[in-house]
């Protein structure tokens, strides 16, 4: 019990990781596989042992929205993380951005709680 | 196993209320309404309904709810809330309740007022953590993100998007009970507001009022019936996801797999079938169901529904009532395409009938997440 009641579940435990300023994300230490949005299990196959580790931040937009609304536009986007799994998210910096732009991820405040949000990555 | 779903239940019943504006009349009024009509049109008595099955944008337990406003008393109830494809859904569901003997009479019912009640689309969805900070607006931006992905991969272009509009406002011209008529060019879809790029206005389905309900039985009973009955040949579901950010690829829908269970269980190929009701939310929904459900290759559609094939005369009969883009779209619209399958295969469109003995609904659910076909036929398909 007393055990328990320190575990925070994969949600918690990943907003605990963004508001140190961290993005981190889960993989399965038997096949290796990166999950997100974070789970108590590999989604499809069910493993269990799911392990934090530092995301590298690097992706590529799959693809991108603008919502315009008389109170102004912004975008939505779908991120295609380099270690696979896909999240939503926004592109600042721009109205919009191209399919296929290489992003980076940074850690926002959004209405006052961490998030995450991507900009473009600079052309090395 | 399947294969003797086939034939063995029919339609026997159907009704819609207040589609288009129902000023003053509540979600469940409007359910009501079309329940009690389409039992009639199909000569059965209230007090004999003991299957409901029915899923609404406004309530948490809808077969409670439907039970109690009819007053009945039913031994089989189906609630299942997958969105838009419920009732594809609930038709299998109905089916096999039928076939199993665990009910005799089965309604389907479904209704809204969204548009009175407040003009935008209603839902009781969860929201999803993880997309919460980034402000999606449900349904379009997991749609527009599906055009904007579509047209990135295979070239098709707002032109391509903006004819299955045309098409669909082309039926509806025909159709007296459609919200939505007069002229509509490519160039005033093009014109139109955009919302969520690349979707304009004219690329989204109506916000209206509406109720619908249908009536099934088993053959036996369906025969003796008042109505030329509708057998369902065929049905089939599947899911992909909950947010759009879980989908695979934003191009290809469960429609793939729901599709190939429904053929398999109806025995009909893609040629046999004359009529395809294609849950039209959204302009970039015909073309992916098109492709998905092997009217085209994947990638085709676009130039496909460009090239005349779904306007009325073209090689196929698409959406005959005007679709979700045109005709009615009350939340979810999926009872609105049987409504119209069985109009249509009773031989009562008017001048939007089409020559049918076969046709295929296929509901949508989400954003593109839940896919449920469902093929039906006349005494002829058997």
């Amino acid at each position: 019990m007393a055990d328990n009641a320190k575990i925070l579940g994969p949600e918690a435990q990943f907003k605990a990781y963004l508001a140190e300023g961290r993005f981190m994300i889960q993989r399965s230490r038997s096949t290796g596989r990166h999950v997100f949005y974070p789970r108590v299990a590999v989604p499809g196959s069910g493993e269990t042992d799911l392990e934090w580790v530092p995301a590298s931040g690097e992706g590529t937009v799959y693809s991108i929205t603008v919502n315009r609304t008389r109170e102004g536009s912004y975008n939505i986007a779908l991120v295609d993380l380099a270690e696979g799994p896909r999240l939503m998210s926004r592109i600042e910096g721009a109205e919009t951005a191209p399919i296929g732009t290489r992003v980076k991820a940074r850690i926002a405040s959004i209405e006052g709680e961490p998030a995450l949000v991507f900009d473009v990555a600079s052309q090395a | 196993m399947t294969e003797t779903l086939r034939g063995q239940a029919a339609i026997v019943g159907i009704a819609t209320a207040g589609a288009g504006q129902a000023p003053g009349r509540m979600s469940i009024e409007l359910l009501g309404e079309a329940a009690i009509a389409a039992l009639r049109d199909a000569g059965i008595p209230l007090g004999e309904v003991d299957g409901v099955f029915a899923a609404t944008g406004v309530h948490g337990l809808p077969a409670l709810s439907v039970a109690e406003y009819l007053g009945l008393s039913p031994r089989y109830i189906e609630g299942t809330n997958i969105g838009g494809s419920s009732f594809e859904n609930h038709l299998l569901q109905a089916a096999a309740a039928l076939q199993a003997g665990l009910c005799e009479v089965a309604l389907i019912a479904y209704g809204s007022n969204q548009r009175t009640a407040g003009g935008r689309l209603v839902s009781l969805s969860e929201p999803q953590w993880h997309e919460t900070p980034y402000r999606p607006r449900h349904p379009i931006t997991g749609y527009a993100m599906a055009a904007a992905r579509y047209m990135y991969q295979y070239g098709a272009t707002r032109e391509d998007l903006a004819a299955v509009a045309v098409a669909a406002r082309k039926w509806a011209n025909r159709n007296p009970e459609a919200f939505a008529r007069g002229p509509l060019s490519i160039e005033d879809v093009l014109k139109s507001r955009m919302v969520s790029d690349p979707l304009t206005v004219a690329d989204c389905c109506l916000v209206t009022d509406g109720g619908a309900a249908c009536v099934l039985v088993r053959a036996d009973r369906a025969r003796d019936l008042r109505r030329k009955p509708i057998y369902l040949l065929g049905a089939g579901v599947a899911a992909s996801h909950r947010s759009i950010a879980q989908m695979r690829d934003l191009t290809v829908t469960a429609a793939v797999e729901s599709g190939e269970r429904a053929f398999a269980m109806a025995g009909v190929g893609r040629k046999d079938v004359d009529l395809l009701m294609l849950y039209d939310a959204f302009t970039i929904n015909t073309i992916l169901f098109l492709e998905d459900l092997g009217y085209c290759p994947k990638g085709e559609g676009g130039r496909f529904v460009a090239s005349g094939a779904i306007d009325p005369g073209g090689a196929l009969n698409v959406n005959t009532n005007g679709g979700g883009l045109s005709c009615v779209h009350p939340g979810m619209y999926g009872l609105f395409l049987i409504v119209e399958a069985v109009t249509q295969l009773r031989g009562q469109a008017g001048e939007r009938q089409v020559e049918a003995e076969t046709a295929l609904c296929h509901g949508n659910g989400g954003t593109l997440a839940s896919q449920a076909t469902a093929i039906l036929g006349t005494q002829e398909t058997l």
